[in-house]
C-alpha cells in the first residue's frame, strides 16, 4: 500500500514537473505514464471492444508504459465517473472508445486540461480532447466486389446496426462495389439496432438468406451472421476481427480495427509533451484498417481483392466517385466529381441497388 | 439420504432484520476466497472494492448520485411487495418516465427563464404511473398476471424509447446519431453541492424515503397492505380491496419509478439516449429485498448496491480486476439473502427414522 501511493506521488510529481518545467528537460519515465481506457463491451467480445484492448496492449508492449482499463462501461450516467476516476488517478491520457461517451468526456476534460483526451468516433473537439476513427468503409468496399463475384444470385444479405452515417456509408461503400463488377446487384439490409445482440443477429441472417440472398455480411460485432451463413453452407465476412476461427470455411475476409499503431503514437505524444488536438480519420493506407487473409474464393477472386486493396491505399481508387445515384435513382454525386469528407461523415441517403428504407 | 426443510413456527424477529447483514458478511467471506484464488492479496482488494469509493469528497457523492434511483424505484417496489402485488416492470415504467419527462423538455426546449425541470417533474411521475396502469389495469380485469405483463411491457418502453430517439426527437445536429438534443439548463435538476454531482434527484429520494416510512408505518394504507400481504383472507373480511391495493401498489410503483427516470434524464445523463435502461428497474428488487421491503431498509440497500458499482470500477482500475466482479458480487450477495431468509423461516433435517 504505502509503495503504492509512493509510485503514485512520484509519478504525479514527475508530470507536474514535466508539465510546468518543459524548458528543464525533464520528463517523465515511461514505466510511470499510465494511459487509461474505456470500453462499452466486455474485452471478450471478439469485436469492437476486444480490438482496443488489443491496442492496448500493444501501445504498453511498445513504449513500456502502464495502462488501467474499464470495461462494460454503460453510455449514460456512469461514463462521466469512470473518466473523472481515471483522470483523476493520474492518467496521462485516456481514451473513451464509444460514441456515447462524447459528452461526457468533454465535460471531464474542462476540469482536467492537463490530461488529453482521445474519442473514438466522435465529433466534438476541444483543446486536450482529440477525434480519431477508422476508414471502415474502404474495407467495405473491398468486401463488395469480393461479394459481386461469390454470389451466384448477385443478393447479399446485410445487418445494420444502428442507422448513423458510419453504418450507412459502409452499406453504400460495399454496393458501389458490389456494383463496380455487377451492375445489377442488389444489398438487402435490416437494422436491429444493436451493436452487439448474438440472438438478434442470428435471427436477422436467417431472415435475410430465406428472402434470396446467398452471402452474409453485417455491420455488428458478433460473428453470429457469419455462423448462420456457413451452417447453410454459404459464405460471408468478418466484423471488427479475423473471425476465421468461428467459420473456418466461410469467411472471406473480415476488416480488422488496427489501433495498435495510433495508441502507441498518441501515448507517446502524451509522454514527450507534442500532443496536440486532432482529428484523425485513417484507414487502409496507414494500417489502421487491414483486412484479413482473403480465403475460401478462387484465386482470381483473390487477386482482384488485392488489385482493389492496393488501389484503395495508393489513391488510384476513390470509392465515393460519382456518378452515384440514390435509391430513386435521383443523382447523388455527379460523375466527375468526389465526395468530400465531410458529406462522407455526414451521409443519410441510401445507394441504389440497397433494398429497404432507413429506418424513421 | 434425502433432507426435508421444516417450518421453524414463529419467524424470530431479530434474524429478520438481522439477515441481510449475515448476508453481506458472508459474501464478504465469499468474495475473500475469490480474490485469493485469483491471486489478489485479499483484504486490500476488498478495501479497494468497499471502503476506497468512500474516502473521497467525490466518490462518497457519487455513492448517493448512483443509489438515489435504486432507492426511488426500491421504495416504491417495496410498498407493493409488502400486499404480494409483483411489480417485474420498473424498468419499462422508469423508461417510460424519462420518456414523458423529455418530451416536456423538448416542448419548452426554447424556454430559459423558467426552471421547467420543475415541469417535468410530475411529467414523469406521470409517465411511470401511466406504464404501471397497464398491467394493473389487466390484472383487475381479466386477472392478467402482473408479473407478466408488467415485465413484457419493459420491452415496449424500449422500443418506444428507440422510436422517439430514432425518429421525431432526434438531434437535429446529432449527425443522425439516436439520440435527443441535450437538454437545456433550464430542463436540468439544479447542482447543490460544488464540485460534486449531486443533484436535487438525490434530495428527493430522501424525501421518497421519509413519505414511504410514514405511509407504511403510519397510514391506514400501510396497515392495508401489510395485512393483504401475510393474511390475504383477513384482509378480505376485513373489507379491504384487493383491486384499489392492485392499482394503488402499482401505480405508486411506477410512478416512483417514472419519477427516478426524469431525474436521471435531467441530472446525470442529460439527453434521451437508448443507453438510458441499465437495468436499475431491475437491479432495485434486490435493493427492496435488502431492505426488507421497509422504506429505511431500501435506503441503506440502495447505498449497497451502488457501493457494489463503484467498488467493481475501483477493482478494475487499482487491481485489474475484470467488470464481472460486480455482477459476481450481486449475484452471491443476493444468494446468500435467500438461503438466511429462507433458514430463519424454515430449519433442515435429516428425516425421521420411520420404523417399518
Amino acid at each position: 500500500m504505502s509503495i503504492k501511493r509512493r509510485t503514485f506521488i512520484q509519478a504525479a510529481g514527475a508530470g507536474l514537473a514535466a508539465g510546468t518545467l518543459p524548458l528543464l528537460g525533464r520528463k517523465a519515465r515511461a514505466a510511470d505514464f499510465k494511459a487509461g481506457y474505456i470500453y462499452v463491451g466486455p474485452i471478450g467480445d471478439f469485436g469492437w471492444s476486444y480490438q482496443h484492448d488489443q491496442g492496448r496492449l500493444a501501445a504498453d508492449k511498445a513504449l513500456g508504459t502502464t495502462s488501467t482499463y474499464v470495461e462494460k462501461v454503460p453510455e449514460g450516467a456512469d461514463a462521466e465517473r469512470v473518466i473523472r476516476e481515471l483522470a483523476d488517478t493520474g492518467h496521462g491520457i485516456i481514451f473513451t472508445t464509444s460514441f456515447g461517451f462524447m459528452d461526457a468526456t468533454l465535460k471531464v476534460a474542462r476540469d482536467y486540461p492537463d490530461v488529453k483526451f482521445e474519442h473514438a468516433t466522435g465529433y466534438k473537439r476541444a483543446d486536450n480532447v482529440a477525434t480519431y476513427n477508422i476508414r471502415f468503409y474502404e474495407g467495405r468496399y473491398i468486401q463488395g466486389v469480393i461479394a459481386a463475384k461469390m454470389s451466384k444470385a448477385g443478393v447479399v444479405g446485410y445487418i445494420g446496426s444502428i442507422p448513423i452515417p458510419e453504418v450507412i456509408m459502409g452499406m453504400n461503400a460495399f454496393i458501389l462495389g458490389m456494383r463496380s463488377i455487377n451492375p445489377q446487384a442488389k444489398l438487402k439490409q435490416v437494422f436491429i439496432n444493436s451493436w452487439y445482440d448474438p440472438g438478434k443477429e442470428a435471427d436477422a441472417a436467417k431472415a435475410l438468406l430465406d428472402q434470396g440472398a446467398d452471402l452474409m455480411a453485417q455491420h455488428t460485432d458478433s460473428p453470429a451472421p457469419l455462423q448462420v451463413a456457413a451452417d447453410r453452407g454459404l459464405k460471408g465476412f468478418g466484423q471488427a476481427s479475423d473471425m476465421i476461427k468461428f467459420a473456418p470455411n466461410a469467411q472471406l475476409t473480415s476488416s480488422i480495427d488496427h489501433w495498435d499503431g495510433y495508441y502507441t503514437e498518441r501515448v507517446k505524444a502524451a509522454m514527450d509533451g507534442t500532443w496536440k488536438s486532432e482529428d484523425v480519420w485513417k484507414g487502409l493506407d496507414t494500417g489502421m484498417l487491414k483486412m484479413a487473409e482473403y480465403a475460401n474464393m478462387p484465386d482470381d477472386v483473390k487477386k482482384l481483392a488485392m488489385d482493389t486493396e492496393e488501389a484503395i491505399k495508393t489513391g488510384k481508387l476513390a470509392i465515393f466517385k460519382g456518378p452515384i445515384n440514390a435509391q430513386d435513382g435521383s443523382v447523388k454525386v455527379a460523375d466527375g466529381t468526389t465526395l468530400g469528407d465531410g458529406d462522407i461523415a455526414g451521409m443519410n441517403w441510401l445507394a441504389e441497388g440497397v433494398e429497404g428504407d432507413l429506418p424513421k | 439420504m434425502r433432507l426435508e426443510i421444516i417450518p421453524r413456527g414463529a419467524r424470530s424477529q431479530v434474524w429478520t432484520y438481522a439477515s441481510p447483514l449475515l448476508a453481506i458478511a458472508l459474501t464478504l467471506a465469499t468474495t475473500l476466497i475469490i480474490f485469493l484464488l485469483l491471486g489478489k492479496e485479499p483484504l486490500e482488494a476488498l478495501r479497494v472494492m468497499w471502503i476506497d469509493p468512500l474516502l473521497t469528497k467525490r466518490g462518497f457523492s457519487e455513492l448517493f448520485v448512483k443509489a438515489a434511483p435504486l432507492i426511488m424505484i426500491g421504495v416504491g417496489l417495496s410498498l407493493g411487495f409488502r400486499a404480494n402485488i409483483w411489480n417485474i416492470g420498473a424498468e419499462g415504467q422508469y423508461v417510460m418516465g424519462a420518456i414523458f419527462a423529455t418530451g416536456v423538455a423538448l416542448y419548452f426546449y426554447d424556454v430559459e427563464s423558467f426552471p421547467i425541470w420543475l415541469l417535468m417533474i410530475p411529467a414523469g411521475i406521470l409517465g411511470g404511473m401511466f406504464w404501471g396502469a397497464i398491467p394493473a389495469l389487466l390484472k383487475t380485469r381479466f386477472n392478467a398476471s402482473e408479473i407478466l405483463t408488467s415485465l413484457m411491457l419493459t420491452y415496449v418502453a424500449k422500443l418506444v424509447l428507440l422510436y422517439l430517439v430514432v425518429g421525431p426527437w432526434k438531434d437535429p445536429d446529432g449527425y443522425g446519431f439516436p439520440q435527443s438534443r441535450l437538454l437545456t439548463s433550464a430542463a436540468s435538476s439544479p447542482h447543490l453541492i460544488p464540485g460534486t454531482r449531486i443533484h436535487v434527484g438525490v434530495v428527493a429520494a430522501l424525501i421518497v424515503v421519509a413519505i414511504g416510512w410514514f405511509l407504511l408505518s403510519k397510514s391506514l394504507l400501510g396497515f392495508k397492505l401489510k395485512v393483504a400481504g401475510q393474511a390475504p383472507r383477513a384482509a378480505a373480511y376485513a373489507g379491504f380491496s384487493t383491486k384499489s391495493l392492485t392499482w394503488l401498489s402499482l401505480l405508486v410503483g411506477g410512478g416512483l419509478a417514472g419519477l427516478a427516470g426524469m431525474f436521471e434524464i435531467a441530472g446525470p445523463i442529460g439527453q434521451l439516449t437508448p443507453a438510458l435502461p441499465t437495468g436499475y428497474g431491475f437491479t432495485a428488487i434486490i435493493v427492496a429485498f435488502l431492505g426488507r421491503l421497509h422504506p429505511v431498509g431500501v435506503l441503506f440497500g440502495g447505498l449497497v448496491l451502488a457501493l457494489s458499482y463503484l467498488g467493481g470500477e475501483k477493482a478494475q482500475i487499482a487491481l485489474g480486476l475484470p467488470a464481472a466482479v460486480t455482477m459476481i458480487n450481486q449475484g452471491i450477495l443476493l444468494f446468500y439473502l435467500l438461503a438466511c431468509d429462507l433458514l430463519i423461516r424454515y430449519r433442515i433435517s435429516l428425516p425421521t427414522r420411520k420404523v417399518a
